[in-house]
């Protein structure tokens, strides 16, 4: 007892101040992506099929668009840019609760969304139950879910918190895009959770199928059988992206 | 009959690959799977005319790396895996994938395919009034991927378990033929996302046998750098989720907001914490100049002394020593018998590790590579086991990183494009934290993946989570399956 008082001393606190101020990020982190319309030639190399390799990058009137429910922030769009007209920010509050939200376009400027369900500020405001689903995916947008659990983030300061029923969620959490092996389970866990019961996609995969997009075996993410209320993007999302998406849909911040 | 040798990440013509007899291909195989230093790496269907053909590649530790060899069968045909419980998983995905019936399989399960009907899936049934089922799954009670678990117990003793997995098959294997293209680096790295550098670093040594890229020695000691972050973060994962489960907190905290420091370095060194879009064929994204690997250097040893605090506290439990001893054993004679490998299998005794078996360069300059095994082959073995590899894995690091603050090292790429040979064969082998990842490439008559198969660990693995919680407590059910921590998705791909 008295070593594990002595360890735990020595640990020290190591809660992260996020919210408080930013998430320490490394300086190659890749977070929404910027297009500099005023470079932007036109010349249309990013949106050949065969860059993108999740077909994010659309052309509209010859200028591309990202959609970042889309894009596993590969870079491959801003190498081949000969104008470099196409960078990556360290703007990690990417979360949306509109799909259109998602997708930026040249010279826009980006402000991120503000809640506008009164029905979910009503029942939710001040806690999050969430009961996570994962159908299909790689397994990392579930490891760095898990990750706002340990004491770096304590997403448990904010209401937020994992159960192990659907019986008791307010929230379906959802990774992956939704394999064809997974979609029983997953309509099972949304309908046996007490209504109203609100829907986050978190990964590009969720939203949109991601890199998978297209395979007999999955589903295009899961739009295609539930309506989500926020969106998160990466591949995988980074944490504070996720909960500071949580946190916003809450309107805790 | 001589099996083709060929080297760890080299290539050779597929016209080279021995046709052999059915009767000396089987004794051949048996040979192997009984043998320690070799053992079954991958075996896989190819059309062949109107008939396929069979190939095993299986790797020769200490020999040369890899031996192939193949036999010509009709869509029906005798079953290996009676004799050879290795091939069992194999010749399911080979029935499951191409049609073929291997006749007499003892346990023909589908492996990624779940039928129409739910319970269509045939469970081996116990019978006897004292037998009851317990099933778990697909959706369990944590934040982890789908898996389905059907427990055979006489009262609260286990006495089979049945894994059926499948649920994360998302088509990969298919979607990389007719690659390699766009998207095909970024299916790797999402085959299995907690070993994201494992295997785009297996793919990436298997497309420069195949384009005769030769990478310099500093860019696989970088690659060889994001690698031993990724067992690092992963291990220390482990062992705290390990600690969690056997209701150990201070470990358990400890270890989750260290394992994040790691994930955290490995996204200094390429802005992703599980190393997305690091590793590419023909060299790395970025490179590692002097402040960065000082920065990155200097944090891990200061998280090492964190690291070793939070794990003595675990080790030196008494409380918690006699939770994981004896619990969830598999012999050596199981794990062999099962081809097992990784860090699971060195736990039974078993010494398989490709960095030590294929006498990788990348390490010898800084540490001398050593296959740490234990005898018991419990929990606390497999505990023990990731424990001593974290030493190997900091010991490695620190000098890899003290060089390239000496040394930094410069990103390279290919630029001249990729233009894998065609009609041949490669393979590949790379030791991540769950053991060795395998990869197979056959390119068709223009460079394009023919077949493409990979084996990750966990494929090799499952069932020996089966046969630890033979005749245990169903409640160990959660520590023994921490112990292991076995991949859902890489197994489903
Ligand atoms: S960064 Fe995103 S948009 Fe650009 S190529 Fe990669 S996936 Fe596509
Ligand atoms: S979005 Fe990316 S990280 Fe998340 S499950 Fe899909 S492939 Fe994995």
């Amino acid at each position: 007892m008295l070593k594990a008082l002595k360890g735990r001393f020595e640990q020290g606190f190591r809660t992260g101040k996020f919210p408080d101020a930013p998430p320490m990020l490394s300086d190659r982190f890749p977070g929404r992506p910027v297009l500099e319309a005023a470079r932007c030639t036109g010349c249309g190399a990013c949106m050949r099929t065969e860059v993108c390799p999740s077909g994010a990058v659309a052309g509209k009137d010859g200028r591309p668009e990202i959609d970042t429910g889309k894009c596993i922030f590969c870079g491959a769009c801003a190498e081949i840019c000969p104008e470099k007209a196409i960078g990556f920010s360290q703007e990690y509050r990417m979360a949306a609760m509109t799909r259109r939200a998602l997708v930026v376009r040249p010279g826009e400027p980006y402000i991120p969304e503000r809640p506008t369900n009164r029905e979910f500020l009503r029942f939710c405001g001040r806690s999050l139950k969430i009961r996570q689903v994962s159908a299909g995916g790689c397994g990392a947008c579930e490891l760095d879910f898990n990750v706002l659990g340990t004491l770096a983030w304590d997403m448990g300061r904010f209401g937020i918190q994992i159960v192990a029923s659907p019986r008791h969620a307010d929230c379906i959490l959802v990774t992956g895009p939704v394999s064809r092996n997974m979609l029983v389970a997953l309509k099972k866990t949304y309908d046996a959770a007490p209504r109203p019961v609100w829907v986050i996609a978190s990964g590009a995969c969720a939203i949109s199928g991601g890199l998978y997009a297209g395979s007999p075996e999955c589903l295009g993410g899961v739009e295609e059988i539930l309506k989500p209320d926020l969106y998160v993007p990466g591949c995988p999302p980074h944490p504070a992206t996720l909960l500071e998406g949580m946190l916003r849909l809450m309107n805790r911040r | 009959m001589l099996p083709m040798k060929i080297g760890n990440g080299m290539a050779a013509l597929w016209r080279e690959v021995p046709v052999c007899e059915m009767a000396e291909f089987r004794a051949w195989l048996r040979e192997i799977s009984e043998t320690e230093r070799r053992r079954i790496a991958a075996f896989f269907a190819v059309p062949d005319d109107e008939q396929f053909r069979l190939v095993a590649v299986a790797e020769d530790a200490g020999g040369c790396g890899f031996a192939l060899c193949s036999v010509r069968v009709c869509r029906v045909y005798p079953a290996l895996s009676g004799e050879i419980a290795a091939l069992q998983k194999f010749e399911r995905l080979i029935a499951e994938r191409d049609g073929l019936v291997p006749e007499g399989h003892p346990y023909l399960q589908p492996v990624r395919r779940l039928r129409e009907d739910e319970d269509g899936r045939g469970f081996l049934a116990e019978r006897g009034a004292a037998v009851h089922d317990v099933a778990v799954g697909p959706v369990h009670a944590g934040v982890i991927e789908p898996g389905h678990f059907r427990f055979e117990c006489v009262g609260e003793k286990v006495h089979s378990l049945e894994i059926a997995l499948g649920y994360q098959h998302r088509g990969i294997e298919a979607m990389l033929a007719g690659g390699p293209d766009e998207k095909t680096l970024h299916l790797m790295e999402t085959a299995d996302g907690s070993s994201s550098i494992a295997v785009a670093t297996a793919y990436a040594r298997l497309i420069e046998a195949l384009s005769g890229i030769a990478v310099p020695a500093e860019t696989v000691t970088l690659r060889a750098i994001a690698l031993e972050l990724e067992r690092i973060a992963n291990h220390v994962g482990d062992l705290g989720a390990l600690a969690g489960d056997v209701a150990f907190l201070p470990t358990a905290s400890f270890c989750g907001r260290i394992r994040g420091e790691y994930l955290n370095m490995t996204a200094e060194l390429c802005g992703n914490r599980f190393g997305r879009n690091f590793i590419l064929p023909g060299g790395t994204r970025f490179g590692l100049d002097a402040a960065r690997a000082g920065k990155i250097l200097d944090w891990l040893r200061r998280v090492k002394r964190d690291l070793d605090g939070a794990l003595k506290l675990f080790f030196d439990s008494p409380t918690v020593l006699d939770r994981l001893e004896n619990t969830g054993r598999v012999s050596r004679e199981t794990a062999l018998h099962l081809g097992a490998v990784g860090p699971a299998a060195r736990a039974s005794g078993v010494a398989r590790d490709a960095r030590c078996d294929f006498g990788w360069s990348e390490y010898a300059p800084y540490a001398a590579c050593e296959c740490v095994t234990e005898e018991t082959g419990d929990v606390l073995a497999r505990a023990r086991v990731r424990l001593r590899e974290l030493e190997f894995s900091h010991r490695f690091l620190d000098a890899a990183l003290a060089e390239a603050v000496r040394r930094p090292i410069e990103a390279v790429r290919c630029d001249s494009g990729i233009f894998p040979a065609a009609d041949s064969i490669a393979v590949s082998a790379v030791e991540g934290w769950r053991g060795e990842h395998i990869h197979v490439a056959l390119t068709d008559s223009r460079g394009y993946f023919e077949v493409y198969r990979m084996v990750d660990p966990s494929l090799r693995n499952w069932e020996m989570l089966g046969m630890a919680l033979r005749g245990e407590e169903i409640s160990n059910f959660p520590i023994c399956n921490k112990s292991f921590n076995l991949s859902y998705c890489g197994h489903d791909l």
